[in-house]
């Protein structure tokens, strides 16, 4: 199979489950069946997978371990709330996006340039200090609104508008992913003295994984912020860091697709144990321990969820008949 | 001009002196051994060579497309891109990745688009150059009839031929010098000698410059024009096959002094 059958057969799967999702969640919406309960799980789900999305390339993909991800949501969110909060209208919703964003990726350069000579442990340690910065930061400036945080945040975000970003953050990473500079980044993870002896800058592609990862989490956090309309600095505290990498080990280090099932099955979890109150954490600490016994290496591993073998083959002659 | 120049070329670690005063001269399209008993600084002058570890002293002289210029002390990947190439003593391969990914990730300082907006977007740009990527990795990899494979992971090849990846892989960045760390190692005199012949076809096909390090005398004395011998990081002789066979020095180095 070539590259453009091969390309066009990825659309149509992509196509039929991205939109699909869109319909059967909005049909469900307007038959009343998902109330605004069940949606807070859903918005969860989708803002989850765009912040682990990021964080996959940067851990799983390019194998640089980070604890620092809920830093770069909290520039996300804080930037949206105070552009919403200061107009109110849906550009200064797009242009609080946009700018939170752009300045986690340019906090990302920052902060990747001299911590990622570091390795594991020691590169965990520094990006779980400078997450610890950002917040201590948000609880002393005046227009993050200090401990108290920032409230009255409006809305605008809908299912429809989370569906959106979360699947061009899924396409353009997958994407990424898929092409040269991609590839350089997982070179860096498989070994990185020979990805730099055939002809890679590690340094650079570290850098640049780090702070497209930032962006995606700038963009995770501008929508937290728009749909929970609270924001507080102990959020953005060392757990969420560990919520967003425990959806990366769980759905497998290296799987987009593992990513996205391992954000739906936790969020799930979570909302079904609610009735449980005091066993709630006991459950799902109990449930984590379980899937790491075995399943280590993730739901998903390293691998992708594809057609399955029989449909495969169905595919591949379709496209000769034409 | 020589297309490598090596002069006085030094590397201590602390207090121990892997390379010592090197001083090396190779040719274009000349095949060199390096050879040497165990620990006499052989990878250490190639991690030199490649950037890998900075030279304490001395210089090396790069010389190709009518340019020279000193290449000591810099990155892995810039060295890279000047046009040295290498495979591992230990096999590097990146073994969770396909054949085909291999050796796509050493083109990438060749490639053709950018990653904003082509990677991102795969652009019509980015579907011509991926094809004409895996049209070239396909041509390399059938040098050692490895195209069939592919789409394996690289750790599933048997050893001999992750080895023949290795040098399909340094191949790949269109190097004009090529280094292989003991490519023979750990293979049977079949398989080492369809390595040797190959080696030679390489390097006819792609007016290539190789220095090789080699344990198994019947490549390096067979595939070899000229053969530097190293011992405790100094250089002991050069010169022909036939030269280093009937050196005195050379023999006792490997063998031991005649009582």
């Amino acid at each position: 199979m070539d590259l453009k059958q091969q390309r066009r057969r990825n659309t149509v799967i992509t196509l039929v489950l991205a939109l699909g999702s869109l319909v059967i969640i909005q049909a469900l919406i307007m038959a009343k069946v998902i109330r605004s309960y069940q949606m807070v799980t859903i918005s969860t789900i989708c803002i989850n997978i765009i912040l682990a999305a990021g964080l996959n390339l940067v851990t799983g993909f390019t194998g640089q371990f980070s604890l620092g991800h809920a830093g770069f949501m909290a520039i996300g969110a804080y930037a949206c709330a105070i552009f919403t909060l200061r107009d109110g209208s849906l550009v200064s919703f797009a242009l609080g996006v946009i700018a939170g964003a752009v300045l986690a990726a340019i906090c990302g350069i920052l902060i990747g340039i001299p911590t990622l000579r570091l390795k594991g442990d020691y590169l965990a340690i520094a990006t779980l200090g400078f997450a610890e910065i950002i917040r201590i930061f948000a609880q002393n400036l005046t227009i993050t609104g200090g401990a108290a945080g920032l409230s009255n945040i409006p809305k605008f975000t809908n299912w429809p508008m989370l569906w959106a970003f979360t699947v061009i953050t899924l396409l353009l990473i997958v994407a990424f992913i898929h092409s040269s500079h991609g590839r350089a980044c997982i070179a860096i993870r498989e070994d990185e003295i020979a990805a730099e002896s055939m002809g890679i800058n590690t340094t650079k592609y570290k850098v640049m994984a780090f702070a497209i990862g930032a962006f995606f989490a700038g963009i995770g956090g501008a929508l937290y912020a728009s749909t929970f309309y609270i924001l507080k600095p102990t959020t953005f505290g060392f757990m969420k860091s560990i919520d967003i990498l425990m959806v990366v080990v769980l759905g497998g280090m290296g799987s987009m697709t593992g990513t996205v099932i391992a954000a739906a099955v936790l969020a799930i979890i979570t909302m079904l144990l609610q009735s449980f109150s005091e066993l709630r954490m006991v459950l799902y600490a109990v449930m984590l321990v379980a899937i790491m016994l075995f399943r280590p290496q993730g739901l998903m591993g390293d691998r992708e969820l594809g057609v399955p073998e029989f449909l495969k083959k169905r595919l591949k002659k379709a496209p000769k008949a034409e | 001009m020589a297309l490598l120049t090596v002069k006085n070329l030094t590397k201590s670690f602390g207090g121990l002196t892997a390379v010592s005063d090197v001083n090396m001269k190779i040719d274009e399209g000349e095949l060199v051994g390096l050879i040497g008993p165990n620990g006499a600084g052989k990878t250490t002058l190639f991690n030199l060579l490649t950037g890998v570890y900075e030279p304490t002293h001395g210089e090396v002289i790069l010389n190709t497309h009518g340019k020279e210029r000193q290449i000591q002390g810099k990155k892995p990947y810039n060295i890279c891109g000047e046009g040295i190439a290498r495979t591992f003593q230990n096999i590097r391969l990146f073994k969770e990745l396909s054949v085909l990914d291999n050796v796509r990730i050493a083109m990438h300082q060749r490639v053709g688009y950018t990653m904003f907006p082509d990677a991102f977007l795969h652009t019509p740009k980015y579907v011509r150059e991926e094809e004409r990527m895996i049209k070239e990795a396909e041509e390399l990899l059938d040098i050692f009839e490895l195209s069939h494979k592919k789409n394996e992971k690289a750790k599933n090849l048997p050893y001999g031929e992750q080895r023949h990846l290795e040098i399909v892989r340094a191949m790949a960045t269109k190097p004009d010098l090529l280094l292989l760390d003991e490519p023979a190692a750990g293979m049977n005199p079949n398989e080492t000698a369809v390595l040797t012949s190959t080696i030679a076809q390489l390097r006819r096909d792609f007016g290539l410059t190789i220095l090789l390090i080699e344990h198994d005398m019947s490549l390096v004395m067979n595939v070899c024009e000229r053969i530097y011998v190293l011992n405790y990081g100094q250089m002991l002789a050069h010169g022909t096959p036939e030269e280093i066979q009937n050196n005195k020095q050379v023999i006792e180095a490997y063998l031991g002094e005649e009582r």
